[in-house]
């Protein structure tokens, strides 16, 4: 489903903040794979994911999905085939645009966007269903402006404007760790829930390993710009805390005395 | 003078009488801004472009119907100068990686130039009322009010259907959040080059509006219009938040920029009744903008400051 073959990516060369990010990075998911990713502070996680994503062009290698070559493809060429939610839960959504303002954009992800209404009245039937679901009492609120709703709903909203269109690959970084811990929960379960549902392929990048262990179905771990260890099935089922850290200081990963680089 | 002398001399019939003429010119100002409500509200640029483009629209008016074109046909075509001004502006932006305000001054500056070539480098054209057919003129106020209001009703209606449709919310978007925007497939690139194109167009036609009303475009006409514009966007917004509150749509809040430069001209109608220097209205006009612009800003240190730590720690 999702090819990467050989990516590196190098931020401000040439000067003295050159940063090597991404450093030969391969990774192949298949279809219906749920991966989570682990690491330390700035390990790339998040540029692996701006590198699919195209938020910039990366160096070097290739990146496939779905069998399309989409390298050389701007974001917003992309974007039919990717569904995000960020970490900082203002990113996701429009704050002066209505709720289903929001949904329907998102509905239309990666269509040419005519002189057709935005929202049409069978989509707010749709709409008012699907919000329902998520259980926040969010489809009374269809005509609030999104910037009123709170962090945990407005990510539950991003949340389900990357899946209303279903897509090819979900791409979510750390998209729980700017809530409080009750409704990072929620947001978590809700996730979960609607991976499962569509069978989407995933990245889910964590800083919490206990989250990384119990969800998905594959674990990476990078460090220094690329994948150190990659786990799944009956093994990833079975591993536990103390097991990851082992093998991350065995990895050499650049861990200092604790999990405190890996959890919070 | 005296002050009793100086009250004295203030003749109420006489601000009755100007009223009217405040009120047409105030309606045209008002189309204007609601280009520059695209802009600054809509896609968060501040456009200087429209300075330029402003004069751009009343010059190709004047010249055409000097030329024995149709009013209405020499306004379109003064709407499509303004959209090729704007988008000049856009691509100056997003293909060239020009921050926009500079954009928009580089435009406005050539525009000068361009501006003084369409009027056969004169410096005012004028275009009589008793020689062409005008579509409004000062000469008769209440049919130019009427004409005004019918242009801007239409235009408030086009812009509430057009920023409903799919094409609309995208530029929306793009103002209110660029990275969800691209995330969602929008080329927020092209998004930007469309509404600066728009806006401008609709200043263009504003432009048009008005040398048919004053009777003539000079080289000069579209000097500080993004400031006038900026007043009347504000206006409208805390007039219209005044009287509607919560109830104030996108119907409303366009409704109420075309009334925000109507409250803008009678404002100066009445400053100039008051006999106060007309010299000293651009320095007025912009301590009002500065002062509504910075309201957000106070509202939100007054709820956490570093002054106000101070205060406290007294
Ligand atoms: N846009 C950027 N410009 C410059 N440096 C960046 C950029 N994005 C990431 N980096 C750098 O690349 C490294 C990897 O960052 P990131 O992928 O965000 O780490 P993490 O694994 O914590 O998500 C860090 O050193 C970070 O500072
Ligand atoms: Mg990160």
């Amino acid at each position: 489903m999702l090819k990467l073959e050989n990516i590196s990516k190098t931020f401000n060369p040439g000067t003295i903040n050159e940063k090597k990010a991404l450093n030969g990075l391969s990774l192949h998911l298949k279809p219906g794979d749920f991966v989570t990713v682990i690491g330390g502070n700035g390990a790339g996680k998040s540029t692996m994911l701006n590198a699919v994503a195209g938020v910039w062009p990366v160096d070097e290698g290739r990146i496939i999905l779905d069998g399309h070559d989409i390298t050389a493809l701007p974001e917003y060429k992309r974007a039919h085939l990717i569904g995000r939610v960020f970490q900082d839960p203002m990113m996701g959504t429009a704050p002066n645009m209505q709720l289903e303002e929001n949904l329907a954009l998102a509905a239309r992800r990666g269509r040419p966007r005519g002189l057709k209404w935005g929202v049409t009245n069978s989509e707010r039937e749709e709409y008012h269903e699907r919000l329902k679901i998520l259980g926040l009492g969010l489809e009374d609120r269809m005509t609030s402006k999104v910037g009123l709703l709170s962090g945990g709903q407005r990510q539950a909203v991003t949340l389900l404007m990357a899946v209303l269109r279903e897509p090819k690959l979900l791409l979510l970084d750390e998209h729980t760790a700017a809530l409080d811990p009750g409704t990072a929960a929620k947001v978590l379960e809700l996730s979960d829930q609607i991976v499962q549902e569509h069978n989407l392929t995933t990245l889910m990048i964590t800083h919490n390993m206990k989250d990384a262990i119990r969800h998905g179905n594959r674990l990476i771990m990078m460090n220094e710009g690329h994948i150190i260890l990659d786990i799944e099935g009956e093994e990833k089922k079975k591993l536990t805390k103390q097991q990851l850290i082992d093998m991350f200081a065995q990895k050499g990963g650049s861990i200092d005395s604790d999990e405190t680089l890996l959890t919070k | 003078m005296t002050i009793t002398s100086y009250f004295a001399s203030l003749n109420v019939l006489k601000l009755l009488r100007n009223m009217p003429g405040g009120v047409s010119q105030g309606i045209i100002w008002g189309i204007m801004a609601l280009g520059i409500y695209i802009t600054f509200r809509l896609l968060d640029v501040a456009d200087l472009t429209v300075d330029g483009s402003f004069t751009t629209g009343g010059a190709v008016t004047v010249m055409l119907i000097l030329a024995g074109w149709p009013a209405w046909a020499a306004l379109l075509v003064a709407m499509l100068a303004g959209i090729l001004a704007g988008f000049v502006t856009g691509m100056l932006h997003t293909k060239l990686g020009i921050p926009a305000i500079l954009a928009g001054i580089l435009t406005q500056f050539s525009l000068y130039s361009v501006n003084l070539h369409i009027m056969g480098m004169a410096a005012n054209k004028a275009v009589s009322v008793d020689k062409y057919h005008l579509l409004l003129s000062s000469r008769n106020i209440p049919s130019a009010i009427l004409t005004g209001a019918v242009i801007a009703l239409a235009l408030v209606s086009v812009f509430y259907w057009y920023f409903g449709t799919e094409q609309g919310s995208a530029i929306r978007a793009t103002g209110n959040n660029p990275a969800m925007s691209r995330a969602l497939g929008i080329n927020i690139d092209n998004m930007k080059v469309l509404g600066l194109s728009l806006s401008n167009g609709i200043v263009a036609l504003s432009g048009g509006l008005l040398v048919q009303y004053q009777g003539f475009a000079d080289i000069n006409m579209g000097r500080g219009a993004i400031v006038i514009g900026l007043a009347a966007v504000i206006i409208g917004e805390v007039v219209g938040n005044a009287i509607l509150g919560k109830r104030l749509n996108f119907y409303g809040t366009l409704t109420f920029t075309v009334i925000g430069g109507i409250v803008y001209y009678l404002v100066i109608v009445i400053v100039l009744w008051l006999k106060l220097n007309s010299n000293d209205l651009k320095l007025f006009t912009a301590i009002v903008v500065a002062l509504f612009l910075a309201v957000p800003y106070l509202r939100s240190q007054q709820k956490s400051s570093f002054a106000k730590l101070r205060k406290k720690g007294g």
